[in-house]
């Protein structure tokens, strides 16, 4: 693997039983770049990120994480929360995860939950109504304006998440997972569900925060528009192994991924594409 | 949207009448069978200890005629009142009145309670129950942080009041400590035995962590049935110091209070000043539980009972977060705890029964999961309709229990259906409960 | 070894009168996902009515005690079932979709009422009976003098759980109704949707838990030769303990984890102290939680993300 690597991932394996979801994955995702994970239903790729994100533990191979500092960080060691607290890696959820019944605002309050358990001192400065909690505050309170209006959401902050529109919770959850100031973003198909127009502008948002904060992303995507727009490099599952890597263009015109998606032997995708050509 | 046919209305009626005395005549029916041999047959233990029985039929006769009645007069009032479920529209004008009310209760209810012992000094049965719904509104307050915000379900509180209360009765009859040394530390003591619980039980999830806490709340009062050399065993601890006002006794004597400041004794002193410290005990747990939702901490209690996993996603340690949870809400019961034992001067195992778990956690949920004034207005609504009920002895707790099935049914979200945000940009808007989750912890 | 054995025998029955319990526990909470709290008391409405009606038939001259046991049974099983039936309808029904604190505090309400109902019914004392079934077996007489004992009554205990629980376990593998049970488990929606009469199978677990619990009841009063009104909300606690302890939803759990509940109290009061039997049942409760957080035989949840 060549490349500044932000996530290595060496020779990943997760049984379930007799079941084996990922078995010997190896791929790296780069630095401020976005890495696209694909792969046909039931190929292992969110199994893959609930073991980078630390909900599972995995049956053997390594996931390194090195920050901009060098420091390189184990996340098959770390579990839960820590991964988000110490590894500095946030995720969405394939079936949005909100907070339903809090306001916009307050989700993106709760993501600065340990920065702010911080500067509240443990909760005892916040309960006296100290000044630096006080700053504190508003600056978070500022930081999550500041994404709301990222996502087109500022109008909508005192509102309950549930009652947001679908397309809305998905990208407050994007604005939450990145109010947590994560070094890699996860999204678990972002653009399920969305439609034309509202994928684009999904792909302007990814686009502009991998400029604009620098953040490295790492995303599922069913989405090939969305995936050929925006991607940098792109992972083939299948049956919980790697079959293809490369740019979307390679990846795009490699028959073995045509197999996977259209179900057909090599020979005869191979077959289709030549025809189709 | 035409309006159905007369016709059609009046045939629905005749089916009415007869599928409700169709379904009355099952109702009596099924009473019947039911009571045939509770009500019907009553036993006894002879004079020689032998059981004995004697018939009861008019009773029998009586009760299934009730139900029949009962039963009619519940399907006319359904029929009257529409189905289940329907939305009422509510004209704008009497919403925004209720709004305002609503506004409007919560002062209101606050300065009357501080002028209660103003207005009832005479009475010392209100003054009483005054003190009692106090303590209730309190331990609901505690309760609620646990259930209310945190999501996990409490069964178990009752131990933390009797933790409390048992750390004031022997610390104060044994070493001689003072009221107000002791309840912090009675509040500390409680905190430490929800550490000491939750730590390693807090992973489990729903009803596990219901049964478990109740086993709690049954270990801790069979230790104190048991544990005689300690706690006395059934027999309580008697002989409780009274509370001082800052070391200045309550008492006749010429270092009382009263002499102090050169009015008449009266034994209506202690009682408005119990009334006194449990309201500024009670308004101290508003307070801090106020203050804590809008700090990180209480968010994250809250969006623990929203969605554990994505709490976990962010960074959150959960264990720490329960915990913290299940600490606060133990201190406020240890609080009550060590107040109810200064109040009543004597203690025994009996006041610390599952049943007063089961009436905090009813006056939390009956509340409106979460919200301050809902556990208000639930400990007044039940405390004062169980006093109401007082004379009735034997019948209480059936009133009790049948209460608590009527208003599950009739308000199963509580009686304030609505959170209020922690923060704001633009202006608070009130959310409806349909969308908060009560978790399942 | 002889005391040993004979605790052994004691903790087996004690144990099956909490298996039996426990199941009604287990049932409702597989199917619609809730502690019924009113169980316990369910189970003491059956004890009561198993000894009402037994002194009724006694005082008409029957003196088959065979004949008695089994019309006794039968009686108490019905009238049971039927207090099962008129729970779920009353308090659990129209909260079906409701909250899910709801339905818990709703049952608690109706624990609370079907132990006051049986108070003032039938008065607070405890109601004694002359021993139904008497004598015994002599399995050993150890060399001090020490005899292990089988009596009638335990033999009748156990064989009459046994029996009802490979009748029951043979209703819920092979019948219809058991296979609609298993599907409304699974999924409420979708069994309506294929056709399963859903409130009529929920309505029948609450029967079929609550006849169950007669049964436990009836065989407490012979065993223990009393009942009282408030023997229910104990009993209840110690049975869902042990539907938890079994891994709640599981029926054989539910047995396995009576007969361990009943095992620990009966060794705990042989061994170390009486008054500390039911703590020592509780706390192994926390324990093996701490470390089997789904019971005994519990599937394992497995976190969906």
């Amino acid at each position: 693997m060549s490349g500044d690597h932000i996530l290595s991932v060496d020779r990943l394996s997760m049984r379930f039983g007799g079941i084996v979801a990922v078995n010997d994955l190896s791929f790296g995702a780069e630095r401020r770049k976005i890495t696209a994970l694909i792969g046909p239903n039931g190929a292992g790729k969110t199994t893959v990120f609930n073991c980078i994100t630390g909900f599972y533990k995995p049956t053997s191979g390594t996931m390194q994480l090195t920050h901009d500092d060098g420091r390189a960080i184990r996340l098959e060691r770390l579990n839960d929360f820590r991964i988000s607290k110490q590894a500095k890696v946030a995720r969405t959820f394939q079936n949005i995860r909100l907070f339903p019944g809090m306001t916009a605002l307050e989700n993106l309050m709760v993501a600065q939950h340990n920065a702010l358990m911080r500067a509240s001192g443990l909760t005892f400065l916040g309960l006296i109504g100290a000044p630096s909690w006080r700053s504190a505050e508003q600056h978070a309170i500022d930081l999550a304006r500041t994404w709301l209006e990222r996502v087109g959401l500022v109008d909508r902050a005192d509102e309950a998440a549930g009652n947001l529109p679908y397309g809305d919770q998905r990208r407050l959850e994007i604005a939450r997972a990145m109010c947590t100031e994560p070094a890699l973003l996860c999204l678990d198909e972002p653009a399920a569900g969305l439609n034309a127009r509202e994928s684009a502008s999904l792909s302007e948002l990814l686009l502009s925060i991998r400029a604009g904060q620098g953040t490295s992303i790492l995303l599922i995507e069913h989405d090939m528009s969305v995936v050929m727009e925006i991607s940098d490099h792109v992972v083939v599952m299948d049956y919980g192994v790697k079959i293809a890597e490369g740019t979307p263009q390679q990846v795009r015109d490699d028959p073995k991924v045509i197999a996977a998606y259209l179900g057909t032997d090599e020979e005869e995708a191979i077959a289709v594409m030549e025809s189709g050509t | 949207m035409n309006a159905p046919p007369a016709v059609s209305i009046q045939a629905s009626h005749a089916l009415g009448a007869a599928f409700i005395f169709k379904k009355a005549l099952i109702s009596a029916l099924v009473a019947l069978v039911l009571f045939s041999l509770m009500i019907g047959v009553r036993t006894e233990a002879g004079p020689t200890g032998q059981l004995i029985y004697w018939t009861r039929f008019g009773d029998l006769a009586a009760m299934v005629a009730t139900v029949f009645g009962g039963s009619i007069v519940v399907e006319l009032l359904r029929q009257w009142w529409g189905p289940v479920g329907t939305i009422r529209v509510v004209p704008t004008n009497v919403k925004s009145a209720l709004a305002l009310a609503r506004r409007g209760i919560a002062p209101v209810l606050l300065i009357f309670t501080f002028l209660v012992p103003v207005i009832f000094y005479d009475q010392r049965y209100i003054l009483d129950l005054g003190i009692l719904v106090l303590t209730y509104v309190m331990l609901g307050w505690g309760l609620n942080v646990v259930v209310g915000l945190a999501g996990l379900l409490d069964l178990g509180y009752v131990a933390f009041y009797a933790v409390g209360a048992y750390s004031y009765a022997l610390l104060a009859t044994n070493f001689g400590l003072s009221f107000w040394i002791c309840l912090p530390l009675a509040g500390i003591l409680a905190a430490l035995w929800g550490v000491m619980l939750g730590f390693p039980v807090l992973r489990l999830r729903g009803d596990y962590l219901a049964i478990v806490t109740l086993a709690f709340g049954e270990i801790i009062r069979l230790v104190i049935i048991n544990w005689q050399s300690l706690t006395g065993g059934p027999n309580g601890v008697s002989g409780i110091p009274r509370p001082t006002m800052f070391g200045i006794p309550l008492t006749p004597g010429d270092d009382g209070l009263a002499a102090k400041l050169g009015i008449e004794f009266s034994p209506t002193h202690r009682i408005v000043f119990l009334f006194y410290l449990i309201l500024a005990l009670a308004l101290l747990t508003n307070w801090v539980t106020i203050r804590l939702r809008r700090l990180p901490i209480g968010r994250a209690w809250e969006a623990l009972r929203e969605d554990e996993v994505a709490c976990r996603a962010l960074g959150i340690n959960t264990t720490t977060t329960k915990l913290t949870a299940f600490a606060t809400g133990a201190m406020f019961g240890g609080f009550a705890g060590a107040f109810f034992a200064t109040r009543q001067g004597f203690i025994s195992p009996e006041s610390f029964t599952f049943q007063e778990s089961a009436l905090v956690l009813a006056i939390v949920v009956l509340g409106g999961m979460g919200s301050q004034l809902g556990v208000a207005l639930a400990a007044l609504a039940m405390i004062g309709g169980f006093e109401l009920f007082r004379g009735l002895e034997q019948y209480r707790m059936l009133v009790f229990g049948i209460a608590m099935v009527l208003l599950m049914i009739w308000r199963p979200r509580g009686l304030i259906g609505h959170r209020a945000p922690t923060v704001f940009l633009e202006r608070s808007q009130a959310i409806s409960s349909d969308l908060v989750k009560e978790g399942h912890g | 070894m002889d005391y040993f054995a004979q605790q052994l025998i004691n903790g087996l029955v004690l144990g099956s009168v909490y298996g039996l319990i426990a199941i009604g526990y287990t049932m409702v909470y597989g199917i619609v996902g809730m502690i019924n709290f009113a169980h316990g008391d369910i189970f003491m409405i059956g004890g009561f009515i198993a000894l009402i009606s037994f002194l009724i038939l006694v005082s008409f001259g029957l003196t088959a005690i065979p004949l008695i046991l089994l019309i006794v049974l039968l009686v108490s099983m019905a009238i049971t079932a039927l207090y099962g039936w008129t729970v779920e309808r009353i308090a659990y029904r129209p909260l079906r979709h409701s909250f899910r604190l709801a339905p818990m505090l709703s049952a608690i309400g109706m624990s609370f009422v079907l132990t006051n109902y049986s108070q003032i019914a039938q008065g607070a004392r405890v109601k004694p009976v002359p021993p139904i079934i008497r004598g015994g077996y002599t399995l050993h007489e150890g060399a001090s003098g020490f005899v292990v004992q089988l009596s009638n009554v335990q033999i009748v205990v156990v064989i009459a759980t046994i029996v009802l629980l490979a009748l029951f376990t043979w209703l819920v593998a092979r019948t219809r109704l058991g296979r609609d049970m298993r599907a409304c488990e699974q999924d409420q929606t979708m069994a309506a949707l294929l056709g399963v009469d859903v409130d009529r199978t929920i309505s029948m677990t609450f029967v079929i838990g609550a006849a169950l619990a007669a049964v436990a009841g009836m065989m407490y009063l012979l065993y223990y030769g009393q009942v009282d009104f408030n023997m229910g909300f104990v009993a209840g606690i110690k049975a869902f303990t042990a539907a938890v302890l079994g891994g709640i939803g599981s029926l054989p759990g539910a047995m396995l984890g009576g007969l361990a509940i009943g095992l620990i109290e009966t060794m705990w009061s042989a061994y170390f102290s009486v008054e500390y039997k039911d703590v020592a049942a509780f706390s192994i409760l926390i324990i093996v939680l701490i470390f089997l957080p789904t019971g005994l035989l519990g599937r394992p949840e497995v976190e969906k993300v």
